[in-house]
């Protein structure tokens, strides 16, 4: 069973419509960008839920995904969901770099004369 | 294109390893989401590495994105999405046996495309104008505010760059899909061709929807 | 999701019905403008094999210049550039391409029953891509050849002389032939599947090469975004990877390993498909726990994603990173453990025959297992401060690169080639070469493992005194490794030259492969066959259900 068949049918009328709503959208992002929110943090949450309003519009109507089989929907998520694991681990790690935790390791003062006998020779350094 | 007439009905473009034109355009269609996901990973990329950096120098990012112009950007932006429009209207054209509104609205999305590409290249100018450059070539004595604003500039010229070189791509498959129109390949039984860049040409939009503001509108 | 595709009609062109796909067609442009996956898959397989013998000319010389210490035979700066293109050779234009390109692609459709992979022209334009990055890469080697190591860190990659862009572009162009081959794959799975075969009653291959495609797609434009942005830095110092400039290098190797770990499953994950093939045949019984290692493909592919930081633990990334990326890496260990019994259990109560794929099948079981749990060592934090960038850690990737998805890969080569070429090679013949691979292979790089944990750190051309007798095994090793390819080149390409001799099924074997002739026509058979039952259906005698 094609969907095709059902676009035949539709009028253009969802597209004029979904138009019309991401022009306005647009103009809604514009505005809220002179409105101060308090924080920079907030303007941009703002701007990023305005904007993935218009992109499950864009995705929704104009590429089909409503009426398409489900599998083309999830390609589309997956790609969403990866980028989010790699934001979020990166994230994880730039928040964390100056949390450091106790280990609970003993510091140990080694003695002058025990220090080890060959140094290793200078050699070429690693290369990263 | 569902009922079994228009399935035994050949058309001229089923390759032999299909066994029908559903079966071959669902494939398709698959295959072009695919390849989009990629296209989503890869400037999702550019995506995260700006986010983090922005997180990192805030002031510079501020001070970088007052130095471009919201109008310009918004403007652009309603070209895109109109663009997006027409482009539907096309497939939905093309899947209606009418050929010369298919034609006529592939035309006018090269036109929103190439208006966008117009805005850009005076947004580029302005930029080579004033110095704010990427990385070392940034004209920080003239220009003032924190350094890292280069690398601010690095991101945008990046992001915009690429997105830009997307559509010139479209613009050019665009106009070879135009060409395939008014010839006449495409009907109610086949207009995969159409469908497919269609899809290209909505993701070179939602990539923008995203740019917009990160770009020109947070602050 | 199971598609159940109508029978095609299958059109009537009846000339080139009973040519098979190397005679149908001659002449170096009836190659070259090829759409047969058949054909595209033995082109990249020449590549391919071209460049395993380039990178182990590398090899080769790493291991010479390892004899003493200090210099041997070439300089220190000759040293980085040559264990740097071994690696970016090896990874990039050799084993990455391998199982998928060379073999599934030939594969995979006759194992389906279908008469192509879903896009035969974009199989076709992967190759040119392939051969487009392989150039730009050779190109590269000879301007001047690049000393960064294959990992590209930053700041060295940005600021080192060196062809460093044009390496660096070659693999961005060789990553979108990786792409547009999983695009392809997925595809060709989701849709070409014979009228009959759901989702699991297609071969386990198959399960195997959809994680890959899984991976090839999602991981590969980040590395392909990473190099831009290494390539953007060198070019207008914009500072995202420069501390000099405010800029972050543990972020660069974050890009870096989203692909690059990931990317070692789509090395992996190959080979054990090719094992999941080879084991059921050479034990004449079905495979254990079908859909275990269904699902435990498809797991590897996803939490293969999540663990990337276990590269980057003395890095400076952060300790709670380095502590949650530790913590997923154990998992990732569970279900390749899952594969590894369930194939074990195949054998048992089977009846087994010890030809040159199935020695190599079980050649991966023990040195996989030694690979793999070296790897979970080296996954503990507190474990891998002290053995990272030590050969422990180059002992334990050769040996899964090379002692698992290598020989996985060479045992599929063995399987397939006389349905590929119609010819049988020699087995005597193979079977020393099996022995001296195996030998050679763990005569090089057992050694490694104790230099590593005694504290030889690897890429250096210098060491202390008392590591040169391990190394020296090692390059011994080397030597016997190297007699082994070559005596596989010599009955390979002795095989070649005499007449088609091969039966269409000579390992009795019930995936849909064998029920074509060796080597297939051009169409792959001349009825689509209709699929009833598993693909290892062992039990029933041959000629009943499947094969009916």
């Amino acid at each position: 069973m094609s969907e095709q068949a059902h676009h035949t049918s539709h009028s253009p009328l969802p597209y004029l419509l979904t138009l019309i709503a991401l022009l306005f959208l647009t103009g809604v992002t514009v505005g809220a960008a002179y409105v101060d929110f308090g924080s920079s943090t907030v303007n941009l949450i703002i701007a990023m839920l305005i904007a993935t309003l218009k992109a499950s519009l864009v995705a929704l109507i104009f590429m089909h995904l409503r009426h398409d089989k489900p599998i083309n929907a999830i390609i589309f998520l997956s790609s969403l969901i990866f980028l989010g694991i790699l934001l979020g681990f990166c994230m994880i790690d730039l928040d964390s770099r100056e949390r450091v935790y106790p280990t609970g390791l003993r510091q140990v003062d080694v003695p002058a004369a025990a220090a080890p006998a060959a140094a290793p020779p200078a050699a070429a350094p690693a290369q990263h | 294109m569902s009922n079994t007439t228009h399935d035994v009905a050949e058309h001229r473009f089923r390759q032999h390893h299909f066994a029908t034109a559903e079966q071959q355009l669902d494939t398709s269609k698959i295959g072009m989401w695919l390849f989009l996901a990629t296209e989503i990973l890869m400037f999702g990329g550019l995506f995260v590495g700006f986010g983090l950096m922005q997180g990192v120098y805030p002031e510079a990012w501020v001070a970088g994105h007052h130095h471009l112009d919201r109008v310009l950007g918004a403007v652009n932006t309603v070209f895109l999405l109109c663009s997006s429009f027409t482009m539907v209207m096309a497939v939905h054209y093309a899947s209606t046996d009418q050929k010369s509104k298919t034609v006529l609205n592939l035309g006018l999305t090269l036109g929103f495309a190439f208006a966008f590409l117009v805005i850009k290249y005076f947004e580029y100018s302005h930029k080579f104008h004033d110095g704010l450059l990427p990385g070392r070539y940034f004209n920080l004595a003239g220009v003032g505010g924190p350094p890292q604003q280069a690398m601010f500039f690095g991101f945008y010229f990046a992001m915009t760059g690429i997105h830009g070189f997307h559509v010139l791509i479209g613009i050019i498959l665009i106009s070879w899909i135009m060409v395939r129109a008014s010839r006449g390949d495409f009907s109610s039984a086949y207009y995969t061709p159409v469908d497919l860049i269609g899809l290209y040409w909505h993701l070179v939009d939602l990539i923008w929807i995203y740019l917009f503001p990160l770009l020109y509108l947070v602050s | 999701m199971a598609d159940i595709i109508t029978t095609p009609h299958i059109s009537g062109h009846a000339d080139h019905h009973d040519v098979d796909y190397l005679h149908d067609g001659k002449g170096l442009r009836s190659w070259l403008t090829t759409v047969d996956h058949k054909r595209i898959g033995v082109m990249y397989l020449w590549s391919i094999l071209f460049m395993f013998f380039l990178g182990g000319v590398f090899a080769m010389l790493i291991r010479l210049e390892l004899l003493t210490p200090k210099e041997t035979i070439m300089s220190a700066e000759t040293y980085n550039k040559v264990f740097t293109l071994h690696g970016a050779i090896m990874v990039f234009l050799f084993i990455i391409p391998s199982v998928p390109a060379a073999l599934a692609n030939f594969v995979m459709p006759l194992m389906l029953g279908a008469k192509d992979v879903a896009f035969p022209k974009l199989n076709l334009f992967s190759w040119y891509i392939y051969m487009a990055g392989a150039f730009i890469a050779v190109a590269a080697m000879v301007t001047g050849g690049v000393d960064t190591g294959w990992t590209f860190y930053t700041p060295y990659s940005t600021t080192t002389d060196g062809s460093v862009a044009l390496m660096t572009f070659a693999v961005f162009v060789l990553g979108f032939s990786s792409i547009l081959t999983g695009v392809n794959f997925i595809a060709t799975i989701h849709k070409l599947r014979a009228p009959g075969m759901g989702w699991f009653d297609m071969p386990l291959f198959c399960w195997g090469i959809y994680a890959t495609a899984l991976i090839q797609v999602l991981a590969t434009p980040v590395l392909a975004i990473t190099l831009l942005l290494l390539l953007m830095e060198r070019s207008f110092g914009i500072g995202i990877f420069d501390p000099k400039l405010g800029g972050d290098p543990v972020l660069f190797q974050h890009f870096f390993w989203f692909y690059s770990h990931p990317a070692v499953y789509i090395m992996i994950l190959p080979g054990m498909a090719i094992i999941s093939e080879i084991i059921p045949t050479f034990s004449q019984k079905t495979i254990f726990g079908y859909r275990a290692i269904a699902f435990s493909s498809v797991a590897i592919a996803l939490v293969s994603f999540i663990v990337w930081g276990h590269h980057m633990f003395t890095s400076g990334q952060s300790q709670l990173a380095s502590a949650i990326f530790s913590f997923i890496t154990f998992f990732v260990a569970i279900p390749s453990a899952i594969k590894t019994f369930n194939w074990i259990v195949t054998m048992y109560k089977g009846s087994v025959a010890f030809n040159a794929p199935m020695l190599y099948a079980l050649s991966f079981l023990l040195l996989f297992g030694i690979g793999g749990l070296t790897g979970i060592f080296l996954g503990a934090v507190s474990v891998d401060i002290h053995l990272h960038d030590t050969y422990f850690v180059v002992a334990h990737f050769h040996y899964v690169m090379m002692g698992s998805t290598v020989i996985a890969f060479l045992g599929g080569l063995h399987y397939w080639w006389p349905k590929m070429f119609g010819r049988m090679y020699s087995e005597p013949a193979a079977r020393v070469a099996c022995a001296l691979v195996f030998i050679g292979f763990n005569a090089t790089f057992l050694p490694q493992f104790v230099l590593g944990s005694r504290g030889m750190p690897r890429r250096y051309y210098n060491y202390l005194p008392e590591f040169q007798a391990l190394h020296q095994a090692s390059t011994v090793g080397s030597w016997i490794l190297g007699l082994g390819f070559l005596i596989m080149a010599g009955y390979l390409f002795a095989s070649l030259r005499k007449k088609m001799d091969a039966p269409a099924n000579p390992w009795h074997s019930r995936t849909l492969e064998w029920q074509t002739s060796s080597p297939p026509i051009t169409h792959n058979f001349h009825e689509i066959p209709s699929v009833g039952g598993g693909p290892y259906d062992y039990y029933r005698p041959m000629g009943k259900g499947r094969n009916a």
